[in-house]
């Protein structure tokens, strides 16, 4: 089916791999790819990352472009063309982006937060709020660290549970708006101005991460870092879990499955060349992940770094020593502090009391290895990173911006998806794009003020765990099988040949055929395994719990369980549910159609005996 | 009680604990207690010290000016001190953290809240640019529509680019009878 509206194409070839390059390359090249690396061998996970690179990422993203490029059509009109009952598939795509893209932008509003509030010195984050009498600090924040306090209670205002909705939070309300009103001014009118937008948004990322870079190097401790995240740990290639992360990574990092992809290429002119542009985007990709890695780590090291150069300061402990025992000043001090802890410690009564006292303990590698991914490391370790800095408003608005950046390009993939989708189907025939965008944008924000909530982190680590996840692997395994056995590799090659002028040698033939859909496969069930045999658990945080600051570890209520069999079967099953569709109406149909056929024939006959 | 870090302030410039030093001591806090207290006149005699270590700590009370006997309400010798802290604190040079007085928490100064929280001035620059764009946009939008309708046909060919029509062909072949 083509499109019936004037054809869309992109302003030039520029604009087309900045916005792949953008959607490929978002939140998760920043802080996930340097957690994995860090925590499975450092320099060692490469290894797999790129192997999985060459044999999966590759080899999906060349036939995204090519169907893309080839049919002329957004996910639903692809998939449809290549067989009626595969129209699912594309009804799975556009369903994952609508859920995906709710709660990423999500994750935009809680940027934007962050970046509004980074116009103020010193930054809010930096130190803890009074108490009511104005005798001592929040204890909240006492207890844990100002950052903590400032995302969990300042942000999020979190409550303990995710069946205590807490109520709507309404500065997060003004900011889920704003995220949304910038994506709806980007994507209003389609590729027509996101394609002008990605000339910043796709570039700026990278002019930030070089100046992060530049100021991480001549900052203490960040070597310490860069070595951290990158000694390598062979054994750990022993470990599939490894391998197993690895290539969920490079899967969900190439956002495969949710038609953006698939959309963008349409626009291309029919002979441009996919497979080179298959392989530069994967490049670009693989080098971003490396390279934002190193930065992430030259700051995380200067963190520790300073942490590390406090704790061993020991002025605290000192000071508690020398109180504890009544000692003159002087007696202890940094040099002989071990030698007087030892003393003091061969004494029974001394040592009750040195026990009693709670002394910190200084590790460097304990402080490298914090809890650095996901949100944790951007609202977390980072914004404390930043507030050790000189000039930190400066510093913290060009990380939030960048950020923002690479989330909206990302964005712009999962709004094409399904508003490409919804033309598609022709839903609504005659309206007009602007007025799609809109209708789409605006459902989503209404969708997502359950976000805003009280419990409103909590739901987004759900949709973030299950929305995305087995849906796109159960595309991904589709789009290869329906390409390679319902199509035809044979077609699939000729219609390359036409397309780039020569046929996809035997490296691609294999992956296409047999690798890629295993490595998929494999993936996949692996990861269902997992779910399905573990009782499913969230964090939470709870300031009376026990070990506050630690976070809870809770099990899910029974009724999430519905929610997420929603959210990862439903796009999942309209997949065989479209094809059973299908296979119903056409049993259904059969019989009129034979009998308007009959009509038509005896009519002409009777027209020729009266002749 | 009373612990005083002078080295751990001053470092070089620390001065050497002395009885001089312990005078001034019992003068501030007799100023704070004439000042914040009930108005009588204490003097350096009604304020006792006891239990001194070379730490340089020492637990000390307050006797009422009326009869030496009479120990002030701890209460009231807390709220005195806690008032005139900032004073006590540059007698000595030092501050809450190395002047520590166990029991009475330091009221900390409370941070300069501005009326507005800047992050919502941000918010309405932020919005108000980007309002402004989607109006313009959308009455440019608008503005094009009707130029194409008044003007001539719409776009409606497929693309200049050679398409192959790969459209899986579904429909019952006709001839069947």
């Amino acid at each position: 089916r083509q499109r019936d509206q004037s054809p869309l194409k992109w302003g030039s070839k520029t604009q087309y791999l900045l916005t792949c390059v953008g959607f490929c390359v978002g939140l998760g090249n920043v802080w996930r790819f340097p957690y994995l690396c860090q925590s499975h061998g450092g320099g060692a996970f490469m290894i797999p990352f790129i192997i999985l690179l060459v044999f999966e990422g590759v080899p999906l993203l060349y036939l995204e472009f090519a169907i893309g490029q080839r049919l002329r059509s957004g996910s639903v009109g692809v998939w449809s063309s290549i067989h009626p009952y595969m129209t699912g598939v594309g009804i799975a795509s556009m369903t994952v982006s609508f859920f995906v893209g709710m709660y990423y932008n999500t994750i935009l509003a809680w940027v934007m937060w962050y970046f509004l509030n980074s116009f103020q010195s010193p930054l809010p984050w930096s130190q803890c709020p009074l108490n009511d009498n104005l005798t001592d600090l929040v204890s909240e924040c006492k207890r844990s660290s100002p950052v903590d306090y400032f995302w969990y209670r300042e942000t999020l205002n979190t409550s303990t549970s995710i069946e205590e909705s807490g109520g709507l939070q309404w500065w997060m309300v003004l900011c889920l708006a704003a995220a949304w009103s910038v994506l709806y001014l980007c994507c209003i009118r389609g590729i027509e101005t996101t394609g002008k937008v990605v000339y910043i948004t796709s570039t700026l990322p990278y002019v930030v991460l070089t100046i992060f870079l530049i100021r991480g190097l001549t900052l203490k401790g960040s070597v310490e870092g860069i070595k951290f995240l990158f000694t390598p740990d062979l054994n750990e290639l022993l470990n599939p879990s490894t391998w197993l992360d690895a290539g969920a990574q490079v899967f969900y990092s190439f956002s495969l499955g949710v038609g953006g992809l698939i959309s963008f290429s349409s626009y291309n002119p029919v002979h441009n060349n996919c497979e080179q542009d298959a392989i530069i985007i994967a490049i670009i990709n693989g080098f971003t992940s490396i390279f934002a890695a190193t930065v992430i780590y030259t700051i995380i090291g200067f963190r520790a770094t300073k942490q590390f150069d406090d704790c061993l300061n020991e002025y605290v402990n000192i000071l508690m020593l020398l109180n504890a025992f009544d000692l003159v000043e002087g007696t202890v001090t940094e040099i002989n502090y071990d030698e007087m802890l030892q003393n003091l410690n061969s004494t029974i009564s001394g040592s009750e009391v040195i026990q009693g006292l709670d002394l910190s303990t200084c590790n460097l590698r304990t402080f490298l290895s914090d809890g650095v991914e996901g949100t944790g490391l951007a609202f977390i370790v980072f914004t404390e990173a930043i507030t050790k800095m000189p000039i930190s408003p400066l510093w913290s608005v060009l990380f939030f911006v960048m950020l923002f950046c690479l989330g909206l390009s990302t964005m712009f993939g999962a709004i094409e998806g399904v508003v490409v989708a919804i033309q598609d189907f022709k839903i609504f025939p005659t309206w007009p794009k602007e007025v799609i965008s809109g209708i789409v944008c605006l459902s989503s924000f209404l969708i997502a003020l359950i976000f805003s909530l009280g419990s409103g982190n909590y739901w987004l680590a759900l949709f973030d765990s299950y929305a995305g996840s087995i849906p796109l692997l159960i595309i991904a395994f589709c789009e290869m099988v329906g390409v390679a056995y319902v199509y035809g590799i044979e077609r699939f090659n000729k219609d390359i040949e036409f397309m780039i002028g020569h046929k996809p040698n035997i490296f691609w033939q294999a992956m296409w055929r047999v690798i890629s859909p295993l490595i998929v496969l494999v993936i996949f069930l692996i990861y269902f395994v997992n779910e399905v045999s573990s009782t499913l658990t969230y964090i939470t945080w709870n300031p009376s719990s026990e070990n506050f600051p630690v976070l809870e570890i809770l099990p899910y209520p029974n009724w999430v369980y519905i929610i997420i069999l929603l959210l990862a079967g439903l796009p999942s099953l309209a997949i065989p549910g479209f094809a059973l569709y299908k296979v119903l109406q056409k049993c259904c149909c059969k019989k009129t159609i034979k009998k308007l056929e009959l009509n038509t024939v005896s009519a002409n006959v009777n027209m020729y005996d009266t002749k | 009680k009373y612990l005083f870090s002078i080295n751990s302030a001053l470092g070089d410039q620390a001065y050497v604990w002395n009885e001089n030093e312990m005078f001034l001591f019992r003068a501030t806090l007799a100023f704070a207690m004439r000042t914040y207290s009930d108005g009588q006149e204490y003097d350096v005699a009604n304020v006792v010290v006891c239990d001194e270590t070379p730490r340089v700590s020492f637990w000390f009370v307050v006797t009422s000016p009326l009869d030496a006997s009479l120990l002030v309400d701890k209460r009231r010798v807390e709220e005195a001190v806690r008032k005139s802290r900032s004073r006590i604190n540059s007698a000595f040079l030092l501050t809450d953290d190395t002047l520590e007085f166990i029991g009475i928490p330091p009221t900390l100064e409370a941070p300069v809240a501005p009326d507005t929280p800047p992050w919502l001035i941000a918010f309405g620059v932020v919005m108000g640019g980007v309002g402004a764009g989607i109006v313009v946009l959308l009455v440019s939008s608008v503005k094009r529509d009707g130029e194409e309708e008044t003007g001539g046909k719409t776009e409606n060919e497929a693309a200049s680019d050679a398409i192959y029509n790969m459209s899986f062909s579904d429909d019952e072949p006709v001839t069947q009878m």
